[in-house]
């Protein structure tokens, strides 16, 4: 009832110019031309909203507003209650986002030393986000150093959000489409792992009928590619031009050709730009590298299927390489064909100058896509947590809570998959074909672990961004699937990316000093995922992009679409807040002159004398044919064989591989593998427990030396400067502002993300009971010593 | 003399290290043959011999076994990589013999020994002619000295060293320190001769208004006399932690009014309107069932004015089978893919959370100044030396610097009884004893998880704690020696041994923290949940090489560079300051270019 109601008082509360026939939500983005919302903005909390204000006063029906009595949330003298007319709310549109509906006197609750507490606001949902605006926000003085330009603290992108709750009669049920009856307060669970609680009941009814219905449907119901923020945000901004990072996007011939000659592969390998057009296929990007010796006919003849793509080469020119598999096939007939296609294939790439070769069906020796997405759905919900008691009842069985998920587990599997590529490739000198589906999903984590882990090029900022450039956006991997940014398939929906970067995190946080960025830098980037303003994360391929780059022929100028990059991190963030995503602990590659390269390389060699299997050369025949059963067996689809952990042979070698590794003192700028031992997968705290207040140290975690390292190198550079001062006689400058993080020893662990929590300094103490010790309740129950104490005295 | 010990800087370096497997230069080999095994001053050999060291991670390694008076020790044939093994008698639990005369399979006849340390060392022995008969009866001859007759090797240890250990902790001092005595406090010396409780310290601080007479009836009210006694105050609000046994109540619910009236003394001392609170270490069917053999709680009919809460901490016996499991899932192997439900079921996490949850109520109880707390257990010298101390490690930062540590140790541990002779079993060969626990690891690891949770607040390191726990056993220190204060006076420990903050304030460096910053006056609270507890790989699983973490830390390491370099700049200013005034019109040159320095540090803004 509610939501067919409003969507007709919706309809009515429409500009009359405006032309759109469709409903409502169907509105396109403001043309240029149109005063930008941000004007709009502007005359936000005048008494009566103008007209434009979309829903603003319609169908107010008069209602009085409830006379709140706070006695049951929070005590009256915990809310400074101001009319919210009177007070200025500053409400922050980005450029295209519009608007669209709003509730007043809304309580966001917050925990706070076991205690709720509440702060009065509105509460509004545009198309871009939902957004909670305090009448006692922020005071400028405790503006948070690390903020983010495009989310505020109390903003929620639609695409962020996870699961939208009500509590009806302190229950609480899940919301989706359409609403009977309206709940007392709302539960928002976010992606990023944010909890929000909203209190509405002394909102006016009508109120909590348009914004609850409003946000249930902008962010639950699916939507079509084009009525993604994005391209609302590309069409408020068109003069937005690419920022050229060093970044490289791997959407030009050159960038291939570079990265081919950077890692020697130009030797066998060569860029097509058969795709151009995308007359291969829509799946491949313009332009991708495939072994010398094959021909365009065959890369032609099954659209990209069957073929070896290159992903990697290894100093040792074995090279990584990726395959979509042919679908699996019943008719005889085609799976004959296939057969021969990829034996023709094989045949040209099994022969010198290629080395020999492995091919891993990656959907039959790690997870499927629908255990992950099981597996995440269950981990998540360990960190969405509503209060402080739901916190202590799970940390008594944490460890178990932690593995029933098996999101740990799969973690850990994906990195030794990892280790066992590497292992191929470096101690077997052996090329590694991965073999998927459509080769965008496993075979992005896998090939982009082992390039981070292989190549340290890949543990610099550019470097990795390069890398995600190269295996996930142009590998095609379907981010917008995969996260389900259109909600139309819940099914397609598994969080790829996410496993990787917790892969990732996994290594710098084992080796901290080899990676240029910080766990911070992983973890905004998380975050990124779901802000609508980057092309980034929102397309499933190259080629979807580029059809709807170019519109559907509007007027000229709005033709082409610019969209942002993630990679442009002054777009979310200030300088000095970037500084928090560089490691201060990263120490350049040194870069080597003539004199040194002689001890450098022998030193790197030291490194990799890892134990070469010596069964080169003579069993090669039987070798060879043996892997051509098992290359055609894996790629037509009959995944048989878990290849690679089908002998013990090759499984010593990994062990023997991974030991001999780890017993040598690590070169940050060589090869890393990461340790996969129980103990060695740790949960990925920051992105994890950064909003949770009962996991806050104050003063503590890893924060509290990472600020004193940072600290020292500011001095360090300060003296460095003093010195140079110093030499060249001149007058000392007026010393230039340190950055941040100063008098920062009261820190708490979640920053830069959750400031202080917590304010006092009481210690949190757990709630939950002592469990019984279910097997050793007789020894539990002796005393320390057997004494009778009576005799004693 | 130089001591041995610092002149001889590979032993130690590599003193408590097992099966380190170094890679030597070609051009090293004539220096690892001629390599004597490490000694101490007062270490003498006894015997060696060919064996076959059966390494769980690297597999049979031929080598030679020496033991000494001090040590066991085993170098490889094989010299690439050569494998060392070098550990203390004191650490051996137990020597068996495995297989026999008729055994069959590679490696099945020799000794296998528990270690107390999380390890098992085995050796293989040919089955020819009982040849492990000797080499068995002199190692259990010499790991268990307090069963044949012989003294421990701290008796006969004579090393030197720069720094007195013995000279760390002194009572009166201390209290001193706390700002004690004072006009609600003072000290006594009425077990000057132990003659009041034989295993309390001679000096105890008490309620000014308790009369040594109050003292000695409140004593026969308290388990093996342990009476309520100070431990710590509060600077500011005066608030104070006190210690003791539990009362002796027993079946029939015994009263006592002196004991009644001692703790309204206590209660009174600061002022205080409230209750005082009460902490019972234990759980509270434990402290129930303690009735039935005399002992008991405070009850609220005789105490009206004191609040009781149980702690819920296990006893002894639990945490022994405790770490017994947690040794199972990770010696020699790791537990792979159930490694977390694994590691709940040891429960080991979970006792060390309930510990740190009662010192976080005591430490914050007191912080708060609200009231004072008395804490006891059964006989107040296992849980509650563990709970003192660690809220004295929250409350006072003074605790957290390394003498501060040591002090703390020396205080609540050593002074107060805590009975390391029955717990860790020092020299005796009855390794199945019930009153052995790891109570004491169980505290350290507490201080580990505090200091992994606040990096930046304790002057030592992990490598300190390290220390202390591998002295713990091996006997080479009098220090953690014997039961009590009366006993090691009796045995004249501190004439006779070294200590081991000796040898640790001797080397200081090597165990400081270099992100300590200092700060006074702030309680530091951990938090107690499982999402912050995680188990000690660097020593519980420190023998696997897989596992090991990189020693030294890379963080650790990149901050000492940077402060090496900062010193290194503030010298050369200092220098050129000097340079500049003596000829400040000689304006060009300089040593050494800015450019070369510039390319010292990198940064990244």
């Amino acid at each position: 009832m509610g939501g067919v109601n409003y969507v007709s008082r919706r309809r009515a509360a429409l500009q009359p110019e405006e032309p759109d026939e469709e409903s409502w939500e169907e509105l396109v983005p403001l043309p240029p031309s149109c005063p930008l919302a941000g004007t709009a903005a502007g005359s936000w909390g005048g008494r009566e909203a103008p007209g434009a204000m979309l829903g603003k006063g319609a169908g107010g029906s008069g209602a009085k507003p409830a006379k709140p009595s706070f006695v049951s949330y929070v005590s009256p003298e915990e809310i400074h209650k101001k009319e919210p007319i009177e007070k200025e709310v500053n409400l922050h549109l980005l450029p295209g986002e519009l608007l669209l509906c709003e509730a007043n006197t809304v309580l966001k609750c917050v925990q706070e030393d076991g205690s709720n507490r509440g702060a009065c606001g509105k509460l509004i949902c545009t198309n871009f986000k939902i957004a909670f605006l305090g009448d006692e926000s922020a005071s400028d003085d405790n503006e948070p150093e690390f903020k983010n330009k495009i989310i505020g603290e109390n903003d929620i992108t639609l695409h962020c959000i996870d699961h939208i709750y009500g509590v009806y009669d302190e229950k609480k049920k899940s919301l989706s489409g359409q609403l009977k009856k309206y709940p007392e307060k709302l539960i928002i669970h976010c992606k990023d792992l944010r909890v929000f609680h909203f209190c509405l009941r002394y909102t006016k009814e009508e109120e909590v009928k348009r914004i609850v219905s409003g946000i249930v449907h902008h962010s639950q119901t699916p939507k079509l590619l084009k009525r993604l923020f994005l391209f609302s945000y590309a069409t408020a901004v068109p003069t937005n031009t690419d920022i050229q990072n060093q970044t490289v996007m791997f959407d030009a011939i050159k960038d291939w050709r570079v990265e081919l000659e950077r890692t020697k592969g130009n030797m066998k390998y060569k860029v097509l730009s058969a795709n151009e057009a995308y007359k291969v296929s829509e799946k491949l990007p313009l332009y991708f590298v495939v072994p010398m010796s094959l021909s365009e006919e065959s890369i032609l003849q099954y659209q990209g299927r069957g073929i070896p793509i290159w992903c990697w080469s290894c100093h040792n020119g074995a090279s990584l390489l990726k395959m979509s598999a042919f679908p699996k096939e019943q008719e005889d007939n085609t799976l004959q064909m296939h057969k021969i296609f990829l034996d023709g294939v094989y045949k040209t790439i099994n022969k010198p100058p290629y080395e020999v070769l492995k091919t891993d069906d990656l959907s039959s020796s790690l997870p499927s896509l629908q255990d992950i997405q099981a597996a995440y759905t269950r981990f998540k919900q360990l960190f969405l947590i509503d209060n402080s008691t739901d916190f202590w009842d799970t940390d008594v069985k944490w460890f178990s809570l932690l593995e029933s998920t098996n999101w740990l587990e799969i973690v850990r599997r994906c990195l030794k998959k990892a280790i066992e590529v590497a292992e191929y490739l470096e101690g077997q000198n052996t090329n590694v074909l991965l073999v998927e589906e459509n080769a965008s999903d496993l075979c992005c984590v896998i090939s982009s672990l082992v390039q981070v882990m292989m190549d340290s090029h890949y543990r610099t900022k550019f470097g990795f961004q390069s890398l995600i450039q190269k295996e996930w956006v142009m590998g095609g991997h379907c981010f917008l699937d995969r996260c389900n940014h259109l909600r139309q398939n819940d099914k397609e929906e598994a969080p790829v990316f996410l496993l990787f970067l917790d892969c990732v995190w996994q290594l710098v946080q084992q080796y901290p000093p080899a990676f240029e960025f910080t766990e911070t830098y992983l973890t905004v980037l998380s975050d990124s995922l779901y802000i609508p303003i980057f092309s980034t994360f929102f397309f499933n391929s190259q080629h979807q992009k580029d059809t709807n780059t170019s519109g559907e022929g509007h007027s000229a100028q709005s033709s082409h679409f610019r969209f942002l990059t993630v990679w442009d991190w002054s777009v979310q963030f200030e300088s000095k807040a970037q500084v928090l995503l560089n490691n201060p602990l990263y120490v350049e590659k040194p870069k080597l002159d003539k004199s040194q390269r002689k001890t450098t390389r022998f030193k790197h060699q030291r490194q990799l004398s890892l134990p070469l299997t010596q069964t080169k050369s003579s069993p090669k025949r039987g070798f060879f044919r043996e892997e051509t059963d098992h290359f055609i067996k894996n790629i037509l689809g009959k995944r048989i064989s878990k290849l690679i952990n089908s002998s013990d042979e090759l499984h010593n070698n990994f062990t023997e591989f991974y030991d001999s590794w780890h017993c040598k003192p690590v070169d940050f700028h060589g090869l890393l593998l990461p340790h996969i031992d129980g103990p060695g997968i740790k949960v990925w705290a920051q992105r994890y427990l950064r909003w949770i207040p009962e996991a806050q140290l104050l003063g503590g975690g890893t924060v509290a030396t990472a600020t004193k390292i940072l600290d020292m190198i500011e001095e360090v550079q300060s003296l460095q400067k003093k010195m140079d001062e110093k030499h060249s006689l001149t007058v000392p400058q007026g010393r230039e502002s340190l950055p941040m993080l100063r008098n920062s020893a009261r820190l708490s662990s979640l920053f830069p993300f959750a400031l202080l929590q917590r304010h006092s300094l009481k210690p949190v103490l757990p709630t939950s009971t002592w469990k019984d010790l279910e097997d050793e309740d007789d020894l539990a129950k002796r005393d320390d010593e057997f004494v009778d104490l009576s005799e004693v005295i | 003399i130089p001591s041995m010990a610092s002149s001889s800087p590979k032993y130690n370096s590599n003193s408590l290290e097992s099966s380190s497997i170094k890679r030597i230069p070609k051009d090293g080999t004539k220096w690892e043959q001629n390599e004597e095994i490490p000694r101490l001053p007062g270490e003498t050999s006894i015997t060696d011999k060919e064996v076959i060291y059966v390494c769980p991670f690297n597999g049979a390694v031929k080598g030679r076994l020496y033991v000494t008076n001090y040590r066991l020790y085993l170098r490889s044939v094989e010299l690439d990589p050569v494998v060392i093994l070098d550990v203390p008698l004191g650490v051996i639990a137990r020597i068996e013999k495995m297989g026999g005369a008729s055994s069959r399979g590679e490696n099945s006849y020799g000794l296998d020994i528990t270690c107390k340390d999380m390890r098992n060392l085995r050796f293989a022995l040919k089955q020819e002619g009982h040849s492990r008969r000797d080499i068995f009866e002199i190692l259990t001859k010499h790991a268990f000295p307090q069963s044949h007759n012989l003294p421990f090797f701290a008796f006969v240890n004579e090393e030197k060293f720069a720094e007195n250990g013995w000279m760390v902790y002194n009572p009166m001092p201390e209290y001193r320190r706390q700002g004690l005595p004072n006009e609600q406090w003072r000290v006594t010396f009425i077990n000057e001769h132990y003659g009041l409780c034989d295993t309390y310290p001679s000096l105890l601080v008490v309620p000014y208004n308790a009369t040594d007479d109050d003292l000695k009836k409140v004593a026969a009210f308290r388990s093996r006399n342990r009476i309520p006694v100070l431990s710590w105050i509060h600077p500011e609000n005066q608030a104070v932690v006190m210690r003791s046994s539990q009362p002796l109540v027993g079946m029939s619910g015994k009263r006592n009014k002196d004991d009644e009236r001692y703790l309204d003394i206590i209660r009174d001392a600061n002022g205080q309107i409230s209750k005082l609170t009460i902490y019972d270490a234990r759980p509270s069917v434990n402290a129930v069932a303690n009735k039935a053999t005399g002992g008991g709680y405070e009850g609220d009919d005789a105490y009206p004015n004191a609040e009781l809460f149980f702690l819920d901490i296990h006893n002894i016996h639990v945490m022994r089978e405790s770490l017994k499991k947690l040794k199972d899932i990770v010696y020699p192997n790791v537990e792979e893919s159930h490694w977390l439900s694994s590691l709940e079921s040891t429960h080991w996490l979970e006792h060390i959370k309930l510990v740190l949850t009662g010192a976080i109520q005591v430490a914050d109880k007191v912080s708060s100044g609200k009231s004072s707390v008395l804490v006891h257990c059964s006989d107040g010298w296992d849980r509650t030396a563990q709970l003192t101390s660690l809220a004295m490690l929250m409350l006072d930062s003074y605790y957290r610097t390394i003498v501060g540590f040591e002090v703390l140790v020396q205080k609540e541990w050593i002074s107060f009884g805590h009975k390391f002779a029955s717990r860790i079993g020092h020299g005796d060969k009855n390794h199945a004893d019930a009153d052995r626990s790891p109570i004491f690891l169980q505290f350290i690891d507490c201080v580990w998880q505090m200091s992994k949770q606040f990096p930046t607040a304790f002057e030592f390191n992990e490598q300190f704690l390290i220390t202390i726990l591998d002295h713990l056993y091996s006997c080479r220190f009098g220090t953690f020696l014997y039961n009590c204060e009366s006993v090691r006076e009796k045995e004249k420990v501190t004439q006779r041994t070294l200590s081991l903050w000796s040898l640790i304030n001797s080397e200081k460096a090597k165990h400081t923290n270099p992100f300590y910053t200092k700060e006074l006056n702030r309680a530091l609270y951990p938090v107690a949940s499982m999402r912050h507890l995680e188990l000690w790989v660097n020593y519980y699983i420190r023998w696997n090489p897989r596992i090991r973490q990189q020693q030294p830390n890379p963080v650790e390491q990149r901050y000492m560079e940077l402060l090496a370099l900062r010193d290194d700049y503030m010298r050369r200013l200092e220098e050129l300051q000097i340079t500049n005034n003596s000829k400040i019109s000689n304006s060009s040159t300089s040593s050494a270019s800015p450019s070369q320095m510039m390319s010292h540090v990198q940064t990244h803004f």
